[in-house]
């Protein structure tokens, strides 16, 4: 059912995209605080210390469309990025912009569109709401705003990208964590970089959503991870939804059938 | 939907969008939206107002409104990226936590007022004209004061150079002497700890330098997250393959990103660094052939000059009745040194001040230390009185044993960073250091920044591409704040204030302090010029250019003396222009306390501070030991401008001034800081414009015409920087400071910043991007002195002038042309050769050898033992803090001899070591900061983009320790000292560790201090638990090493917090002779 | 204990957060939804039959049945937005992709004729119009009562992803139940014959069914037996069953019976629902239903793809192909080492 996998539209330009690469963050929140300003985003007001290290933001959601997770871990002292037994990941997260989003499949409205970059944004004028993308999507990052009732997520900025601007967290990013670019190029650098952090020893070092086959097609913002995915609250191998629907709709087809055929025989012979 | 046919559903088909999920569902809005950036209307460039690092904005303005802020990608040292803090400048500059209006509370008022801003004005200038006239002093015991005590001043580090300009300016000229700014607090042993070892007390090298260097020792700073922009030339190294070291007493992010991560006890690196010092010379691992030409190690010392290892941690001159050296011993053979004020006691201290000293050493912010005569070397390194065996001898016992038995920090992992260092030093490679206030604010803390020299000098690492050492300033204009100081110690340019005793007239000012090498030598045309650029016309060689309008300083007018002068009764009005005090400063309470004292209160601000609403709702109110209405204090509050709202330059850490434009006009009752003082002035001119009365010459002859612009009557400031800059007769601006004259044919307001508008541009505001331009990027800005990025930039190359090797070519010798070439401005005179060799009688900068790198050096040398210039010790030595568990592992003496406290109610100190009662307070507490949040916290706790992202005030601890008091994760937890108690949350982490030192547990406490009571994101004050204990040299004070209780549950509310701290002391036994061993009350 | 239970003790998470977002549905409106759809469409298909085996009553009770319903659904989806006066822009876009908006676009084809075939009948107007809208109400109707197992199963929710293959005939053989039930309960017992077996019928298809995917076997099915996902679930089947053995024994006899036994079918297939929709809630709140079973398929070399017919769901064996173009991103794993929450 080719109508329902459609990948990616030809885009006029080279498909844009994200390389966050946490070996070289600092934990510094530049980037959740550069995508609020020039997002307008809300900030929380419950001013809660959370307690889980240094991330009192905890998820991405409606009001936080960059997030920094920070890990402390205890591990063994020969461990070559481990100092005294103990090593602080830190990682900012972001809607994948997934090659095959089932956020985008789902959403009734058309509110949630593909750009001519290759991302994939919430248009507020149209979202009513309805949820669906919410429970659709299998990273967790899409959410509806309290009080507002529309979902709101990482657009990469595509009105900066609309005016030849890098995304503003990527602009910020002090130590160029979050790298923005083309997507191929991008890869490219990945691969090198993995290479030379297995070269130095850091076995734990590796792509997370690099892959073009894998269960959402390849994230259009992908990372590099120095532990396991789960670590950073990331789903390990995510699949896209719509993957299945063909097979769910042919199964609904059926069932629909089985009902009728039921209520045929319901009335077959049966006395007046 | 206008048209049927812009039905998706319809598009879906004739568009070739068959399932609806590109552009045929792309809405009308979504076609029309435009980027702001893309609409606005001008772009604005601009400078981060947050921290030193100083990255280039671009503040982008729409119909009269700043609509966005971002990086600049033009900018050699930020390339376009901002922290969190940078990245939340709009909602700092456009959101609601800022003031509009001013604020009046009248004596006894129990809530604020509305006053209009021409009324404040009017009012406050009265205050300053009443007080002045009350407090006026012509002289003391005959000798000549011309000031007022009862007035003082403080902040600047966050105000634009112009406008400390200013502020010193009028505040001068009306007499007040007690001007001050964070610089005291942050990192005033910086400049008198590398000024004594280097001739200059700026940062030696530039951020983007690092990139280049081999290793880079972080010590002493949380470089990631306090210069989280500049921390990118980290990254660039390390990906380079530099290794990082990053030691601390607790396990930051910049941690994260080291390659080594050393734990130390707080308050022990001079132990540390001092084992590096002989682990260096024990494995012949120093670069001779540096060490030879550009130290002193090869002078030798008088035979009468005693150490620490003769004298068992004292050296010779030590006076304990003064509790002060006589430094005379420390001399060079055959050399003397300068007197200066702050060696010497002066009888005219005022009674009450038990401080001791002016804190003299911060003048060699440019230019060392004045020695003279004639002194011997041995090239052999071989006498035994010569600097270099000196040396030796001194840190034998600083043993990688010792090293782990006083800092915790196991030999092995000593050995790395030791090998680390002397692998990645020599010709081919260089070592960077970096630190920042975990080392200048300790009682010690100038010999902390003097023992990293001496180890860089020892390792050849100064003035070459990759070494150095780079002080990491801390506001955005704090160096600027110190070259054109509101200090009180100073005049622009790091000339020493004038002392009564001393400084008679000019030329004994002059005699006193000026060097016969060196570049020091031409103090007298600086002087001359700073003052013509104040009295203009008034300023003749007959009156002696209006020397003697200068006020007189008799002693130490710190800002925590100022307190004391508070609390005394002799301050009574106070402006605070950017710094919050009782948040911010040691000991919180007794700033406030001295605040209830006060006459009258002009705080600045953009918002409530917790140093503006003290008297309504500070932690006093609470515990019922103030009542609002018996407090007489008036307090007037202005709300002030931004940085987006005016036009001036900041000077960063890099010594680089950058200009910024202003982007829109402040709304309401917002001026800035240059507006307010400018105006201030106009309105005390008047007021005393007929008077008669001598006292007030001063303010009526200052030149203060400045043209205004704007519909607000605000002066221009680019006329400030033009007189800063300096004027030729004719009114042309100078292009160098070797252009000033001593005979009073040319002004400059800060001859150190003379250039900063050669040939009539204002060479701050150049911005040619970093891309077209090379490491250095000379044309991005300009830096002090004369637009030079790495100082010392002689020694880069060997004594023939060749650079030392290919990979580490900077600055070298053309034979053919003459002249020193390189990537940079050579620092150095440009066509002196190297094999140029002085005459017996030269002076100044001729009596300087081609061979002398440090040129702002009387003797042209790197100090690795300082002869002059210090009050505490020609070479470093390990005390324990003021307060510690433990005994000095090394000598009989425990604490700094020299150190300096002020023993009064309110600031009792510890026991310590084995002393009865130390274990009450047995646990060491460090504080520092986080990257979300800044200093005092009034320019982030009130954001609520950076408030959400730190919420809430916390400590953190071990899990051991957390066990062994009961202390849960994100419970409560009470701290306590003998100045007060506080609550915070608890983080129970692994990344703090107990130390084993002296063979016994240590636990450390680390909590950022930047919580108050007042914006969103709330806590109490860290410094309710610090006490005011300084370094001698320049009265910093030591907040990064005491002792605490901690204990599990909220503290008590009211009067119970009183008894409950009480309690604590009383248990210690502490009263007023604790912790004041060796000090006479 | 089975050795999976083990395994989930130790799966590594954020500080044991939900990686997936909880829906944003109100149990109400979307199971109420999912039912009252249920019940609507499965209503129409009886109306169709009565309508053209004569049994006016019938007919019209189920007619009825179907409009009330499909009302009560209309307004619960609309309730349910968080912009309910963006109601239309459901119909902005036609996707396939999306069976929210098939399942839009089949209820504007449905409502209608469910509406109109009542009208006509209520009214007596237009009798062959209102014939010919009963016959279509009928057919879209099997598809309103079965898309919203597609809309529910289409999502990343681990429970209902995972039921995806079962889940569309459960919601049908429970629409039919709860379709009989409120038929045998309200319509004359004379013509609830039909009704009364495609309430029994359907009750015991949608038990075994619903017992079926509740061993799937997947690790998320146990939400199916917890909290109260597992009591919805109980109380359901005790209805369902409870009601289906009255009307079989007793429905035709009594008239007491019939409307007791055909509620509590009813009241079980609205169970099902809210225990369906709980049980997919709970899967989203507990990490490890995201991580256990994905980190098994990577662990056994057999990460998933995007295409479809490989990956988790059949299991088709993928190793050699995806393992090879995925080496980048599957480091050896050291799964189970890393920190337990
Ligand atoms: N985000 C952010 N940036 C800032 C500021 C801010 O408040 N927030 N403030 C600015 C200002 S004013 C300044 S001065 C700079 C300061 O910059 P830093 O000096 O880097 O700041 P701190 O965090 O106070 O202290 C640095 C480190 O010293 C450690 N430390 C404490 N005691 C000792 C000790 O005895 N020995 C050693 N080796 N380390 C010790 C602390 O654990 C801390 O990690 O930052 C500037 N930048
Ligand atoms: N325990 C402990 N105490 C410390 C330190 C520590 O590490 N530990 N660090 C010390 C250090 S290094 C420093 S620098 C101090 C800092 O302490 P403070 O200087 O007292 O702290 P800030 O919050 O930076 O205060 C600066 C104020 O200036 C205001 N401001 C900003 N721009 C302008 C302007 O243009 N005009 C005016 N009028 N006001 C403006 C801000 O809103 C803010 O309230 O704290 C010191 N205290
Ligand atoms: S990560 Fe989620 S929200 Fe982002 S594109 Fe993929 S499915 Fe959509
Ligand atoms: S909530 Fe908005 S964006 Fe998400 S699926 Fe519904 S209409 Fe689309
Ligand atoms: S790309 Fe833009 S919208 Fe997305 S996280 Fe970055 S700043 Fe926010
Ligand atoms: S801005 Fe860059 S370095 Fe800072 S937290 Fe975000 S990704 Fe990490
Ligand atoms: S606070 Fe410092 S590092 Fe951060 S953006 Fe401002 S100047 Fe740059
Ligand atoms: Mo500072």
């Amino acid at each position: 059912m080719s109508v329902t996998q459609l990948g990616m539209p030809s885009l006029g330009v080279p498909r844009k995209g994200f390389f966050t690469d946490t070996s070289l963050c600092i934990g510094c929140k530049a980037c959740e605080v550069a995508c609020k300003e020039w997002n307008s985003v809300p900030a929380d007001t419950s001013l809660e210390l959370t307690g889980e290290s240094f991330d009192n933001t905890s998820a991405l959601g409606a009001n936080t469309w960059r997030h920094v997770a920070f890990i402390e871990k205890q591990v063994p002292a020969e461990d070559p990025s481990a100092h005294d037994g103990v090593k602080w990941l830190m990682s900012s997260d972001v809607c994948k912009h997934c090659t095959h989003a089932a956020c985008l499949d789902v959403c009734p409205t058309g509110a949630l569109f593909r750009t001519e970059h290759g991302t994939v944004v919430v248009q507020q004028d149209i979202c009513n709401g309805c949820g669906y993308c919410v429970s659709a999507c299998p990273y967790g990052v899409i959410d509806q705003r309290k009080g507002d009732g529309r979902v709101f997520k990482c657009t990469m900025c595509y009105d900066r990208l609309e005016a030849g601007e890098e995304p503003a967290c990527a602009k910020a990013c002090p130590t160029k964590s979050i790298q923005y670019g083309e997507l191929d190029e991008l890869r490219e650098r990945a691969d090198a970089r993995l290479a030379e952090l297995h070269e130095r020893g850091e076995e734990g070092a590796q792509l997370y959503g690099r892959d073009p086959d894998n269960g959402v097609g390849g994230d259009g913002a992908f990372f590099l991870l120095l532990d396991e995915p789960e670590t950073y609250g990331l789903p390990p191998d995510p699949v896209v939804t719509t993957r299945d629907l063909p097979a769910m709709w042919k199964r609904a087809a059926g069932a629909a059938a089985g009902l009728l055929a039921g209520a045929a025989l319901a009335f077959w012979g049966a006395k007046k | 939907m206008a048209s049927p046919l812009q039905w998706p559903v319809l598009r879906q088909f004739l568009e070739h969008d068959p399932t609806g999920r590109h552009h045929a569902a792309k809405s009308r809005a979504t076609e029309e939206h435009r980027a702001r950036i893309e609409t606005a209307d001008r772009v604005v460039h601009s400078v981060c107002p947050f921290c030193a690092v100083g990255c280039a904005q671009r503040v982008y303005v729409k119909d009269e409104k700043v609509i966005q802020i971002e990086g600049n990608p033009d900018s050699p040292i930020s390339r376009g990226r901002l922290c969190p803090k940078g990245s939340a400048s709009l909602q700092l500059t456009t959101g609601d936590s800022r003031e509009k209006y001013v604020l009046y509370r009248r004596p006894h008022g129990t809530d604020w007022e509305r006053l209009d801003l021409e009324t404040a004005m009017d009012m406050v200038a009265r205050r300053i004209v009443d007080t002045r006239r009350d407090t006026w002093e012509w002289d003391i015991d005959g000798v000549r004061t011309r000031r007022t005590l009862g007035i003082a001043s403080l902040g600047g580090a966050t105000l634009d150079n112009e406008e400390n300009y200013l502020i010193k300016k009028l505040f001068t000229s009306l007499g007040i002497v007690q001007v001050e700014n964070q610089a005291r607090v942050c990192h005033s042993s910086t400049v008198s700890g590398l000024g004594t070892s280097f001739g200059r007390g700026g940062s030696t090298t530039y951020l983007q330098d690092l990139q280049r260097a081999d290793c880079i020792l972080i010590q002493g700073s949380n470089f990631a997250e306090a210069h989280p922009v500049g921390f990118q030339w980290v990254m660039e190294a390390k990906e380079r393959g530099a290794k990082i070291i990053h030691v601390d007493p607790r396990f930051s992010r910049t941690s994260a990103l080291a390659d080594t991560f050393v734990p130390i006890r707080a308050g022990t690196d001079i132990a540390f660094l001092g084992g590096l010092i002989n682990w260096v010379i024990g494995h012949d691992a120093y670069f001779r052939e540096y060490v030879l030409n550009y130290t002193n190690a090869a002078t030798i010392l008088r035979e009468d000059f005693q150490d620490t290892e003769d004298l068992d941690g004292l050296f010779s001159g030590f006076d304990p009745k003064k509790q002060s050296y006589d430094s005379e011993t420390w001399q060079y053979r055959g050399g003397y040194a300068a007197a200066s004020s702050g060696e010497r006691d002066s009888h005219l201290q005022e009674s009450g001040s038990t401080l001791g000293g002016a804190s003299h050493p911060q003048s060699h912010g440019s230019g060392g230390p004045g020695v003279h005569g004639t002194w011997e070397r041995d090239e052999t390194l071989q006498d035994p009185h010569c600097v270099f065996q000196v040396l030796k001898r001194h840190y034998a016992r600083y043993t990688p044993e010792m090293v782990e038995r006083v800092c915790g920090v196991p030999q092995a992992l000593f050995a790395e960073v030791a090998e680390a260092l002397t692998q990645n030093s020599g010709r081919e490679r260089t070592t960077a250091f970096a630190y920042a206030v975990g080392w200048t604010q300790h009682t010690t803390g100038t010999q902390y920044i003097r023992t990293a020299s001496v180890l860089q000098l020892l390792l050849g690492n100064i003035g070459r591409p990759g070494g150095g050492i780079m002080a990491l300033r801390g506001h955005a204009s704090i160096q600027g704040s110190s070259d054109i100081p509101t200090l009180y110690d100073l005049l622009p340019g790091y000339l020493p204030s004038p002392h009564a005793e001393h400084h008679l007239d000019l030329d004994t000012y002059i005699e006193a302090d000026s060097a016969k090498g060196g570049f020091w030598a031409n103090m007298r045309a600086y002087t001359i010029s700073l003052l013509k650029a104040w009295w203009g016309d008034a300023a003749t060689a007959e009156n002696d250019f209006c020397f003697d309008y200068l006020p007189r300083i008799t002693g130490s007018h710190s800002t925590y003396d100022t307190v004391n002068a508070q609390l005394e009764g002799t301050c009574k009005g106070y402006f605070l222009m950017g710094e919050n005090p009782a948040v911010g400063s040691a000991n919180a309470h007794l700033q406030r306390a001295g605040m209830a004292k006060l006459d009258w209160l002009v705080v600045r601000d953009f918002s409530l501070i917790e140093s503006a609403t003290w008297w309504k709702d500070g932690p006093e109110i609470a515990t019922g030991e103030l009542r609002t209405e018996d407090i007489p204090t008036e307090v007037f509050f202005f709300p002030a401008a931004a940085h987006t709202e005016k036009a001036g330059s900041f000077t960063n850490t890099n010594r680089l001034l950058q200009w910024r434009d202003q982007a829109v006009e402040p709304e309401a009752d917002r001026r800035s800081d240059l507006w307010f003082v400018w105006h201030l002035g106009n309105r005390v001119r008047k007021i005393l414009a007929e008077s008669q009365d001598l006292a007030d010459r001063p303010v009526l002859d200052l030149t203060w015409d400045y043209p205004t612009i704007g519909t607000q009557d605000e002066p221009d400031a680019e006329a400030v920087f033009a007189e800063i800059n300096g004027k030729a007769a004719d009114g042309s601006p100078l292009s160098a400071y070797t252009e000033l004259k001593d005979d009073g044919s040319t002004s400059c307001g800060c001859w150190i910043y003379c250039g900063c508008q050669a040939d009539g541009v204002n060479q701050a505001a150049r911005r040619k991007p970093h891309t077209e331009q090379t490491v250095s990027s000379r044309e991005w800005g300009w830096a002090w002195p004369a637009n030079r990025r790495a100082l010392y930039n002689r020694a880069s190359a060997d004594p023939e002038g060749r650079p030392w090797s290919e990979r580490k070519k900077l600055v070298w010798w053309d034979e053919e042309e003459g002249k020193w070439t390189g990537d940079d401005v050579p620092d150095f005179e440009p066509t002196k050769p190297p094999s140029y060799r002085p005459d017996e009688d030269a002076r100044g900068a001729a009596a300087l050898a081609g061979t002398d790198p440090f040129i702002m050096q009387a003797d042209g040398k790197g100090w690795l033992y300082a002869p002059a210039g210090l009050v505490d010790g020609p070479m470093p030595t390990h005390y324990e803090p003021q307060e510690s568990p433990f005994e000095n592992a090394l000598y009989g003496q425990d604490r700094n001899p020299a150190r300096k406290l002020l023993p009064r109610e309110g600031n009792r100190y510890h026991p310590s070591g084995k002393q009865r009662g130390a274990d009450t307070y047995p646990y060491v507490l460090t504080t520092y900061r986080l990257t979300e949040h800044f200093t005092a916290g009034a320019m982030t706790r009130w954001l609520p983009y950076l408030a959400e992202l730190q919420p809430e005030s916390f400590c953190e601890v071990s899990p051991q320790l957390a066990a062994e008091r009961g202390l849960t994760h994100r419970g409560w937890a009470t701290l306590v000292s003998a100045r007060g108690a506080i609550e915070a949350r608890v983080i129970v982490t692994d990344r703090m560790k107990p130390l084993s030192v002296h063979g016994r547990i240590v636990h450390q406490i680390g909590m950022p201090y930047h919580w108050g009571p007042n914006g969103l994101s709330r806590g109490d004050a860290m410094n309710e638990l610090s006490s005011i204990s300084m370094d001698p040299n320049v009265h910093i004070q030591e907040v990064k090493a005491l002792t605490v209780d901690i204990r599990p549950g909220r503290r008590p509310r009211g009067a119970d917090l009183v008894s409950f701290v009480e309690e604590y002391r009383r248990r210690a036994g502490i009263d007023e002779h604790t912790g004041m061993e060796g000090i006479t009350a | 204990m089975s050795p999976r239970r083990e395994r989930r003790e130790d799966f590594t998470s954020y500080y044991g957060r939900p990686i997936l977002k909880e829906p944003t549905w109100e149990a109400l409106d979307i199971a109420g939804y999912i039912f009252a759809g249920g019940l609507a469409g499965a209503s129409s298909i009886l109306a169709a039959g009565a309508q053209h085996s004569g049994r006016p009553g019938l007919e019209r009770t189920a007619k009825l049945t179907a409009l009330t319903a499909i009302s009560a659904s209309v307004v619960a989806l609309v309730h349910d937005l968080g912009r309910p006066e963006r109601f239309v822009n459901m119909l902005r876009v036609a996707k396939p992709t999306s069976p929210m908006s098939v399942g839009s676009w089949i209820l504007s084809a449905y409502g209608p004729l469910a509406g109109a075939s009542a009208a006509a009948n209520v009214l007596g107007i237009f009798p062959r119009a209102g014939k010919a809208a009963g016959i279509g109400a009928g057919i879209t109707g099997s598809a309103v009562a079965t898309y919203t197992a597609v809309l529910i199963a289409d999502t990343a929710v681990p429970t209902w992803h995972d039921a995806h293959s079962r889940l569309p005939f459960v919601f049908a053989s429970s629409a039919a139940a709860s379709a009989g039930g409120v038929a045998a309960a309200l319509a004359p017992r004379a013509e609830s014959g039909p009704a009364r077996r495609m309430a029994v019928v359907g009750a015991a298809v949608e038990t075994a069914l619903s017992v079926a995917m509740e061993r799937s076997g997947h690790l998320s099915a146990e939400t199916f037996h917890q909290g109260r996902a597992g009591k919805l679930l109980q109380l359901s089947k005790a209805c369902t069953v409870g009601g289906a053995v009255g009307l079989a024994l007793g429905g035709r006899s009594s008239r007491l019976v019939s409307a007791l036994g055909g509620i509590a079918v009813a009241a079980g297939s609205a169970l099902l629902r809210f225990g369906v929709f709980e049980a997919g809630r709970a899967s989203t709140r507990d990490p490890k239903y995201v991580v256990v079973p994905q980190r098994e398929r990577l662990d056994a070399g057999r990460p998933a793809s995007w295409q479809p017919g490989t990956g988790a769901g059949k299991r088709v064996a993928v190793e050699a192909g995806g393992g090879e173009a995925t080496g980048t991103t599957t480091a050896p794993s050291t799964a189970g080492e890393a920190r337990t929450v």
